[in-house]
């Protein structure tokens, strides 16, 4: 068969099919194109940074290339033509004054790495030929360390696996094995299993509290249930901000629920308790924000349910309890799934509430990434904490999309 | 309706596309609230007056001053100016090549006496940690102070009082940084302040000085904004703090607070100017900064708020205060009277192990 | 609805246990939101109750905080930079989504479940990656510290909701109605704006306000992409929430709150409108 122009119609009708699928997707593109520049591409800058290590090739590229010959198992320390490497690299580095950032690199490994460079970097001036090595040996004798010298040589690469080992208390030592972080130092593996434990708490809860209230929604006349659905959506639709600062207000030491137990008598103007600055204050607060994501979706399965299907279950002999769990849950587990997974999912990345009510006890690992940037600048650890994160998010995305399929996500 | 959206769109084409009629914008970063009105009043305000062809925008995000610079520098896109910034951070910046060196003769007025800037700034402040880019403004100092109605009898008046939680019982706020509560720990666990650091430079000594810190670990509410001390004193919901000196001093005599000094071995700090490497207006730049830190203008910041102006020519020309006229001088950090101990950082010290304890001071506080 | 005549004394006692039950989990719900209404007329800078308060004595209230919040030039920037932004990046999100919405929805749609999960990635990934994200990359692209690097990181963000909404508009879409106008006569463009764009209206503008909502009340990216000239009323909130704590904060609460009864009931007669066009009857 042919159209009227002579063209087999199976041809055609392929290039119509390419040509209608090439139309849907220009309509993809400026958005995919925009994801891309204003939010993937960020993304993955941030990720390349915890496993760059360009600084110490780029600052000191004499000595990172020398010291490839230096056997970093003996016992001898490098010869002559390194520390003439360094020495140049060094000085080169104080007048371009980049030293520091190499300083503050290699501090992150070995702590005293800084000021050995600054007062290296101040006496190279001295140093104007050989013996290099001589003359470096007497500024510091911590470059006749040999310790010193493997963090060197394990650091010169463009890419380093520091911070990676460093997000999960692990660390090289400087024999060049992995080992754990001293006790004293360890934190980040606990601050993540907080993280998550008080996650599925807040998940659970969230399910405690938000099932009955969908069933009551899901099985109360319309007219009704619209109404009572406005008291979940208005905090659904309220400035996170917002509630964060009622919750402040309701729990603090001098707060309302503080006064209130005061004034009925329960507690003594001294006893006050303390409700808020702690993990109390996250899960009260967080439940609060978060309970709608699970009641929303719980209730738009329950609404499917048909309610025959509980009066068969009592007219076959069932009690309301038996028929409720046997007959009515089971029904409801692809909503337990949903709400669920966006609860977790939303909770383990939560910052700002956990920041403003969480106090020692009571932060999450974001609020670990957000000190890294913007107050200790150790750059490369915060992107590893949040590669970390972010491979756990994606995964539970993964596993929501399975479950629920992403294009039934439904808003409101 | 109508005219709202249209006056929206106005504000946001004017936002969007901001051109400025004066033809020098400085954007000077500091710490904001009554510290950026001090500057208003001391340099800002008389500097704009003096030179109507500039205008000095302020930026309030000193606290994120270091981060926010490395981000600039290193994309090559600085749009700051002038920033404010405490010496231990302008170390920092200027070791990583972060900032413009600073010359200081040429850069800076002489006394009205002559005496060139170099000799003039407190001895060792314009090179702090041994670096040269930092211009220093204050002496300021962080300090302690205790509400006067907490206690029956004795009221306390040393850092040994600030751990001591059975004469003077109560919440403590102290600062979320490891840095300066080491040091006050191992004081009051009977070091002596001269070998605070050489006791600290050993694995025995933090672990003193973290064990003296669990000794009050659970009646510690931990402050991370200057702010926040004053406002937790006042409130009552601690009874001592540690807290900047000026912004204990705006809570006791301005504010009219039940709250007392406590200056044993207050930890002098200091903060200044820095500017950013790359910055493009720097002949305006060193102009605002020569003006900015002259011999009137450091002791007339002093006016408004309480710390120490960093030239010996201001010291004596402190006067009263702005509106209340009451004498300033008993209130600086740099009174003799206040600074019978005091407790100065090792800035070269700090900078080879902050990393580290305060990875440690991080852990254990999560415990 | 009460229990059936023929219930048991137990059915009968867990009936009305279980809408207790459900009242306290409203309230906790809603309450917290609502107290935050009369505390924001306190008299004195506290975020409590005054005895004054409690006793309805008028000199316990005040309207200052809502004055000081009219008249302090930085709460007065941070509303129109809030409105500045949401605004701008609503227009972008919506835009963007509602076309790649429509491309989305047609069957021939090439990797349709691959691309779905990559434009909805802004919702899901932490906020506080994508914020260090962009205030990396942003600052070396030469936008962040602007009004536009904000707009721009709040339209990716807003951009998952609008395409969620009209997709879901478009699941009831009958395709045939864009073929008959085309074979009627058409062009493109014709048949976009008085055939299918009536239909998806609700959804682009439902869409819309879950876009301008998630920008209003975005406060993470504001703060590490962003500088003081772009600071937002929720900027202003959450610092004023780690300084200084002052009722202003409140009053500013108390009118978001209106905001998003606003909007919400916007919503809600869109959804209204929307269920009657496209004659699903509601139940």
């Amino acid at each position: 068969m042919r159209t009227a122009d002579g063209v087999p119609l199976k041809i055609s009708l392929q290039r119509a099919l390419v040509r209608s699928r090439i139309r849907a997707l220009l309509l993809v593109v400026p958005l995919l194109a925009f994801i891309a520049i204003a939010f993937v591409l960020p993304i993955g800058d941030m990720l390349f940074r915890s496993v760059d290590n360009r600084i110490v090739e780029s600052i000191l590229p004499r000595t990172a290339v020398a010291i490839q010959d230096w056997n970093p198992n003996g016992t001898e320390l490098p010869d002559e033509a390194v520390f003439e490497a360094l020495t140049l690299d060094i000085k080169a580095g104080v007048k371009a004054r980049t030293l520091g950032r190499v300083a503050r690199r290699l501090n992150y490994e070995k702590p005293g790495m800084t000021s050995l460079f600054r007062k290296t970097g101040r006496r190279t001036k001295r140093v104007a030929g050989p013996p290099y090595k001589e003359r470096i040996l007497k500024i510091d004798n911590r470059w006749s360390d040999l310790n010193t010298w493997r963090l060197i040589r394990r650091e010169a690469g463009a890419l380093t696996s520091g911070y990676f080992l460093a997000s999960v208390d692990l660390k090289t030592n400087d024999r060049g094995e992995v080992v754990w972080q001293s006790e004293e130092r360890r934190i980040y593996l606990t601050l993540f299993y907080r993280t998550l434990w008080m996650s599925a708490l807040i998940t659970v809860l969230c399910l405690l509290l938000g099932y009955p209230v969908a069933y009551l929604l899901a099985t109360l006349p319309l007219r009704t249930s619209n109404l009572l659905m406005i008291l979940v959506l208005l905090p659904f639709w309220t400035s996170l901000l917002v509630r964060t600062t009622s919750w402040i207000a309701l729990l603090q030491t001098e707060g309302v629920l503080n006064d209130v137990l005061v004034f009925t008598g329960l507690i003594s103007d001294d006893g006050r308790l303390q409700l808020i600055h702690n993990q109390f204050g996250t899960f009260v607060a967080m439940v609060h924000i978060l309970l709608p994501f699970m009641i929303l979706p719980l209730y738009s399965v329950m609404k499917t349910i048909p309610p025959s299907l509980m009066r068969a279950a009592r007219s076959l002999g069932a009690t309301p309890f038996t028929a409720f769990v046997r007959v009515y849950m089971p029904n409801t587990v692809s909503g337990v799934g949903a709400g669920s997974i966006m609860v977790f999912i939303l909770s383990i990345g939560y910052y700002i509430t956990p920041a403003l009510v969480g106090g020692r006890t009571g932060t999450f690992i974001s609020n670990f990434i957000a000190v890294h940037v913007s107050e200790t600048l150790n750059w490369g650890l915060a992107a590893a904490l949040g590669s970390l994160l972010l491979a756990l998010v994606l995964a539970l995305y993964l596993l929501y999309d399975r479950l629920v399929g992403i294009d039934n996500m439904k808003l409101g | 309706m109508k005219s709202a959206l249209k006056s929206v769109a106005i504000a946001a084409a004017a936002a969007l596309f901001a051109g400025s009629a004066h033809a020098v914008d400085l954007t000077i970063v500091s710490w904001g609230g009554a510290y950026t009105a001090s500057q208003q009043n001391a340099y800002h305000n008389p500097y704009m007056k003096a030179n109507p062809d500039v205008k000095i925008i302020n930026d309030d995000s000193a606290a994120e001053g270091l981060a926010k610079l490395r981000a600039q520098v290193e994309s090559g896109k600085v749009t700051w100016d002038i920033i404010d910034m405490v010496a231990a951070d302008a170390i920092v910046a200027c070791d990583e090549g972060l900032l413009e060196p600073v010359d200081a003769d040429a850069w800076l007025a002489a006394a009205p006496d002559g005496t060139p800037a170099s000799k003039d700034f407190i001895p060792g402040t314009l090179t702090i940690g041994g670096t040269n880019c930092f211009i220093p403004q204050i002496v300021y100092s962080t300090t302690f102070g205790y509400r006067t109605d907490a206690f029956k009898g004795k009221q306390p008046s040393t850092i040994a009082d600030v751990f001591d939680l059975k004469t003077f019982p109560g919440k403590r706020a102290l600062e979320k940084k490891p840095i300066a509560n080491l040091e006050w720990a191992l004081i009051a666990d009977g070091v002596p302040g001269k070998d605070v650091y050489k006791v600290l430079a050993t694995p025995e000594g933090v672990k003193r000085a973290f064990a003296k810190l669990d000794t009050i670990k659970d009646h510690v509410v931990w402050w991370t904004k200057g702010a926040q001390p004053p406002q937790l004193l006042a409130d009552g919901e601690v009874v001592i703090a540690s807290a900047y000196n000026g912004r204990l001093f705006s809570a006791i005599v301005e504010k009219k607070q039940p709250i007392a000094m406590l200056w044993d071995w207050q930890a002098f700090d200091l903060d200044g100017w820095v500017v950013p490497k790359g910055a493009k207006k720097m002949a305006a730049i060193k102009k605002y900064l020569r003006f900015a830190t002259d011999t009137q203008r450091l002791a007339d910041q002093a006016k408004f708020i309480s710390y120490g102006p960093a030239r010996n020519s201001s010291i004596a020309k402190v006067g009263n205060h702005a509106k209340l006229g009451i004498d300033m001088k008993p209130h600086m950090p740099t009174n003799p009277k206040n600074a019978k101990t005091i407790l100065i950082f090792d800035y070269v010290w700090w900078a080879d192990h902050r990393a580290e304890l305060d990875e440690r001071f991080n852990a254990w506080l999560a415990k | 609805m009460p229990p059936p005549v023929y219930a048991s004394p137990i059915e009968k006692g867990w009936h009305y246990s279980y809408r207790v039950i459900c009242a306290a989990i409203f309230v906790f719900l809603i309450g917290p939101i609502f107290v935050i209404v009369p505390l924001s007329f306190n008299e004195l800078p506290y975020f409590t109750f005054t005895p004054e308060m409690l006793s309805l004595d008028p000199a316990g209230y005040s309207t200052k905080w809502y004055h000081e919040f009219f008249t302090e030039a930085s709460w007065q920037d941070a509303v129109q930079n809030s409105l500045v932004i949401a605004i701008f990046a609503t227009l972008i999100s919506t835009f963007l989504g509602t076309l790649a919405a429509l491309g989305l929805s047609r069957s021939e749609m090439p990797f349709k479940t691959g691309l779905m999960a990559l434009l909805i990635s802004p919702m899901i990934v932490p906020l506080i990656i994508s914020a260090t994200g962009m205030y990396f990359f942003y600052a070396r692209i030469g936008i962040s510290s602007t009004h536009l690097g904000v707009i721009v990181a709040h339209a990716a963000l807003g951009t998952p909701f609008v395409l969620i909404t009209v997709t879901a508009t478009l699941v009831g879409f009958d395709h045939s109605l864009t073929r008959a106008a085309a074979s009627l006569g058409a062009n493109p463009f014709q048949t976009f704006f008085k055939v299918t764009m009536p239909l998806i209206l609700p959804g682009v503008v439902s869409g819309a306000l879950f876009a301008f909502i998630t920008s209003f009340d975005e406060v993470v990216v504001v703060l590490f992409v962003g500088s003081v000239e772009q600071r937002t009323i929720p900027w202003k909130m959450f610092s004023g929430i780690r300084e200084e704590i002052r009722p202003t904060i409140l009053a500013a609460a108390t009118l978001l709150v209106c905001v998003s009864i606003l909007l919400l009931t916007t919503l809600e007669l869109l959804r209204r409108r929307s269920e009657r066009l496209r004659g699903i009857r509601a139940n």
